[in-house]
Formats: C-alpha cells, structure tokens, sequence
C-alpha cells in the first residue's frame, strides 16, 4: 500500500502574531514554519506502521500545497523517514483550493492522512473535500490506526467511548491527537539520508478559491483575573451576573 | 559574509531543542540532586547520531559541520550541561582527535563504535599535580618493545566511569620534556585500572567524574597515536577542538539564563509593574544579551574556521574565554534578577550558575586561554 501524509506548512505555535498594515494579510516577517502538528503524528503513524507491518507500505510521501519556502517543512518530513515529497507549488488560498491541489497527487495513494485540522487556520475542511474530490470515503478524528493482515482498521472517539472501523482502500484518514504518542525527531542520519531523497514540484491545477479573507484581528487580551474571598458568595454573583454578564 | 544558517543546520538545531526541551528538562533537577548519570538519555541522543555527529559517515558518524555541532551544543546546554559535557567529550576530543590522527585499524576498531554512540569515550590529560601545566605529566608509559606499561594517576576525568575507550597522555622519554609525551588508546577494561571516588561536584552533577590510577596497565604498541613523542601536540590540537565544544556549551549555559531571565522579568510585578518595566532590570537583560551574541558570535567564527580547514586555535581560545567569562556573569545577573526564587532550585538558574563555573575552568581554564591567544599575538 501506498501511504500519503498531507502536510501544511504552519507558523511555529509559539510564534507571535501580527498583521499587515491595514489588517488584510498575515505577516510572516521572521515566522518560523513547522509541520502542522496534527500532520507530523500522521506522519509518526505511518512510519510506525511501516516498521511494524513487514512490506505492506511500500511508500510513504508527504505532500504539501505552498511555494518554495515551505520545502524546509518538506525536507523535514524526509529526515524523519517518509519516502520522498511532493510540493504542488501555489500559494494555499482556501480549504477547497488545496483540496483540489491535493486530489492530484492524492489519487494514486491507498492510505490518505490528513490532519484533523492546521493550527493556523483551524479550518478543519481540506481531509472531507479531498475525499469527496477522490469519490472515495473518509473517515473523520479518527485515534488509531492499524492494518491487520491487510485490512485497515480505524478507531475514532465519539461521545462516550470509542468506536473501531475497518474501511476499504483507498480512503480519506482525518486524523487527531493519539494517532501517535509524539512526533519523531530526526537523527543525523536521517538529515542526512533527506539530502538525496526526492522533492518534486507539480505546477498547480486551474482552479479558484472560493473563501477570500477580508480583514484579520487579535482577539482580545485577557483580562486579569479577579479572586473572591470563599466567604462572600454574594459579590461572586454579583459579578458573574453585572460584570462578566454569564450568569 | 554570511550570517545565515543553511536549512539543514536550521533542522540539526531544531532537532537537539527538541530533545532537549521534550526529554531532558523532565529530569535535569532530580539528576543533578542525585548525580545520577543520564543514561538513558546518552542512548537516546546515540541513536539520534549526536554522539558521533561530526564523524566522517565512513566511520559511522553523522557527517555534520562544526557549525551544526555548535547549535546543537549551546540548545542542549541551555537545558543540561551534564548531558552537553559528555557529548562534547565524545566528539570533539576523542573522536575528533582519533579521526583526526589515528591510523585506520584505530578508526575501525574505536571510532566507529565511539560515533554510533555505543561506547563513550574519555580523555585523560590533567594529573594531580598537571593541570594548566600538561607537560609536566608524571603518567609514565614505559617502552617495552611490543607493548607500553603505563603506571600514574589521571585527575578530574569526565565520563571516566560511563565511558569505555580512554585516550590516556602519558611520558615516555621524560628527558625530553614534552616532546617525549606520547598519547594511546587505551581500554578502560585493561587489568590495572581503577577508579577513585565519585567526585561531588558543584556543577554538572550528572556527569560523572573520577580520577583513574594506572598499575602497570599493558597497552599494545598499535594503540599509540601517531609517532613517538606526538602526544602533547596531540593533546593540544585535540584541546583547540574541544574548546570549541565548551564554548558553545557556555553560549548554551548563558543564552538559557538570559531566556530565563527574560520570561521572569515580564511576570514578576513589583512596584506596580512587571519588573521588566523597570530600567535597572530591562538594561540587565540589554548587557545580558549583547554578552550573549558577541560569544555566539565567536564561538561560530571558530567553528567556520575549522569547517574551512583554516587555523583556529586562537579563535577557539578567544571564544571558550569569552563564553565561559559572560557565562559566569550573565548567569549570576540571571539569579539577581530572580532574586530569592533564583536562589532555589526550581527556576534552574541557581543551577545554570552552578554550571557556568566550570566552563572557566576545564579545558583550560580562562587564564590559561589568555596565554594563548596573547602569545599568538605577541610571538614573532
């Protein structure tokens, strides 16, 4: 089986961020990127199932929708151990642009990972369209994954427990935190094996974003928090119900 | 000029951060109370190909520049110098060093286990009574033909009892002052070598630190390096490698306390206000990171001379100064800026004070590189 990882290339969590002028664009001036956290345990997984299943993934690629600056996050992926990346090479404008970018690479792999969502923009959109771009099912927060005599099966958390899947391939993994315990740190060698791996560019698909990003804004700061003398239940009340107003 | 890092010393430096803000800071205070050696985590950054990771890949290392190896250094010291010391040790004086001027049947046999990180390497220069002053070895190995009979003590010997393979420097013509010292590869298996105590120290406590005695210990004639009386210029290119390492672990020492430093002054109020708001800390933090950045900067320039393949003894010597000097300074204004949680052991800068003393010390102490970088100034 073929195992592809969609990746987004993301502003490192601790960044701090900033807009342009008139509040229209995100400045990336000084951001350091990184592998969007979700993707990097998909990754992690499939790298586990690679060495745990003797050959039944022949390939792991990772895929990312972006110019040429998000090729260090790609080179990343190859040091910590997938076969060889594609970059489709577009600036990501919406869900459904990168949806579409991704479907064409996409279909030729039997397992899809996608992150539940990217820690930029949180949209939680791409894994869902790309399946339904594909024709071929998807499954959504899914916290395991296991192949088992060549069977896929997934588990996924829903209300009150769990719940344990198996699916055809190909298929569209969404995919949230316990896919993998933690993401792999790439050793020497592996930095040094990423150098000769292969890193295709793919000129982007025609196609239009259907979202435009009009303004962008901080939310506001937090405020400092008030404590209230355990016996004086009164005034807790009185300021849940006139200051904060949620009570 | 070029003050960029390349993509791959970018993802080196990530990589040792990692480790180090993920693995290492969970335990760094018990090991340091206990000094308790980190064994699991030298097998860790092993199998990561830290412990070899400016070894030729022909010889199982990772094949890195000095560059990366200095980032590496200063992130896993802004956590753990104990951990920093021992990886410091291992590449860049004994492997290094064999690499460096061993023959290839020595590369084989010790190297390549030494840069996979399977076995740990020491090297045993200072004595009792030769410390700044390493001609004066008393450690004789004695010529018996086929083989060296080493008889002395070996003093304040890092990895002395984690690692394996010693690089021992010891007379062999003592007539010949130091042109009669020779350097070997010796097993620290051999019958005839024992450890001292423990040493308790003050800082890097989870480094372990013994003196060894040698009692007529054999080692073969194959396992000396390079020609009769090599041994103290051996010592010494090997010193000018691994004060790079020192420094870099003193830029990694300081850069975690200014860190520190920075995060408390934003938080702590006093007055009213976070103290950072106040001048006579926010310019302690100014003079702290100008200090900081002039001996990252140093400590790069030495690197990139070595990458070059040009002279970098001075460089080396001016940067582990430098470094280990702002160190001391810069982790004591890191206390004073935590005032009384500084002085407990829970905000780590007691500690990294604790820890920047000794880069003034070993690896030739601070005084001892003013010698060094004056004399290369003032010789004719």
């Amino acid at each position: 089986m073929k195992v592809l990882i969609c990746i987004s290339n993301v502003p490192d969590t601790t960044t701090k961020i900033r807009f342009n002028a008139d509040n229209t664009a995100f400045d990336t001036a000084g951001i350091q990127w990184i592998i969007n956290p979700w993707d990097e345990l998909a990754l992690t997984r499939a790298l586990e199932l690679k060495e745990t299943t003797g050959d039944t993934i022949e390939k792991i690629t990772v895929v990312a929708v972006g110019l040429k600056d998000a090729e260090p996050t790609l080179r990343k992926a190859l040091a910590i151990g997938a076969d060889d990346a594609v970059r489709i090479d577009a600036e990501p404008k919406d869900a459904f642009f990168v949806a579409e970018q991704l479907a064409q690479v996409a279909k030729d792999y039997d397992i899809i990972l996608c992150g539940i969502e990217a820690s930029d923009y949180n949209g939680s959109a791409v894994g869902g369209m790309l399946s339904e771009f594909l024709n071929i099912p998807s499954v959504s927060s899914v916290s395991k994954l296991n192949i088992e005599n060549g069977d896929v099966k997934v588990n996924r958390e829903i209300d009150g427990g769990s719940e344990t899947l198996s699916t055809e391939v190909p298929f569209v993994a969404i995919v949230q935190k316990g896919i993998a315990l933690e993401p792999r740190i790439p050793s020497m060698r592996g930095i040094m094996m990423a150098r000769k791996k292969p890193l295709n560019v793919l000129p982007a698909v025609e196609t239009e974003a259907l979202t435009e990003f009009v303004s962008y804004e901080l939310p506001p700061a937090k405020s400092a928090c008030k404590i209230v003398d355990t016996e004086n239940v009164k005034e807790l009340v009185d300021l849940l119900h006139n200051e904060a107003k949620v009570i | 000029m070029d003050f960029e890092f390349t993509e791959e010393q970018l993802m080196i430096r990530q990589a040792a951060r990692d480790y180090a803000e993920r693995e290492l800071i969970q335990d760094v205070l018990e090991r340091d109370a206990k000094a308790e050696f980190p064994t699991r985590h030298i097998k860790n950054l092993a199998d990561l190909g830290f412990m070899g990771m400016i070894v030729d890949p022909k010889y199982d290392g990772g094949g890195m520049d000095t560059i990366s190896y200095v980032l590496a250094i200063e992130e896993i010291s802004k956590i753990d110098s104990s951990v920093s010391v021992i990886l410091s040790v291992n590449n860049s004086l004994v492997c290094y060093g064999i690499e460096k001027f061993g023959i290839e049947e020595q590369k084989e046999k010790y190297l390549k286990p030494l840069a996979r990180g399977e076995k740990i390497g020491a090297f045993l220069l200072s004595e009792p009574e030769a410390g700044s002053d390493a001609s004066k070895q008393r450690t004789i190995a004695e010529d018996k033909g086929d083989y060296y009979l080493i008889n002395g003590t070996k003093n304040w010997i890092s990895n002395a009892n984690s690692a394996s393979i010693y690089i021992v420097i010891a007379h062999t013509h003592p007539e010949k002052g130091h042109k009669g010292i020779n350097a070997f590869i010796v097993e620290k298996n051999s019958p005839g070598i024992s450890l001292g105590p423990h040493e308790d120290k003050m800082g890097m406590r989870s480094s372990d630190t013994h003196s060894v005695m040698f009692t007529d210990v054999k080692v073969p004639k194959e396992n000396r390096i390079g020609e009769d009386g090599f041994g103290f210029k051996f010592a010494m290119k090997a010193l000018e490698a691994g004060r790079i390492g020192i420094a870099a672990q003193a830029v990694g020492i300081a850069s975690g306390a200014l860190d520190r430093a920075i995060q408390y002054a934003k938080e702590r109020k006093a007055f009213g206000t976070e103290i950072a708001n106040h001048q006579a800390i926010a310019f302690k933090i100014s003079d702290m990171a100008v200090k900081v950045e002039n001996a990252r900067n140093l400590c790069l320039k030495a690197a990139w001379l070595k990458d070059q393949g040009k002279p970098f003894a001075t460089a080396s010597s001016m940067a582990k100064q430098y470094a280990a000097d702002i160190a001391m300074e810069v982790t004591t204004e890191a206390v004073q800026i935590h005032g009384g949680y500084g002085y407990v052991k829970e905000y780590h800068v007691e500690r990294l004070m604790r820890e920047a003393k000794l880069t003034q010390i070993y690896e030739g102490t601070s005084e001892i590189q003013k010698i060094v970088i004056s004399r290369s100034l003032l010789s004719d």
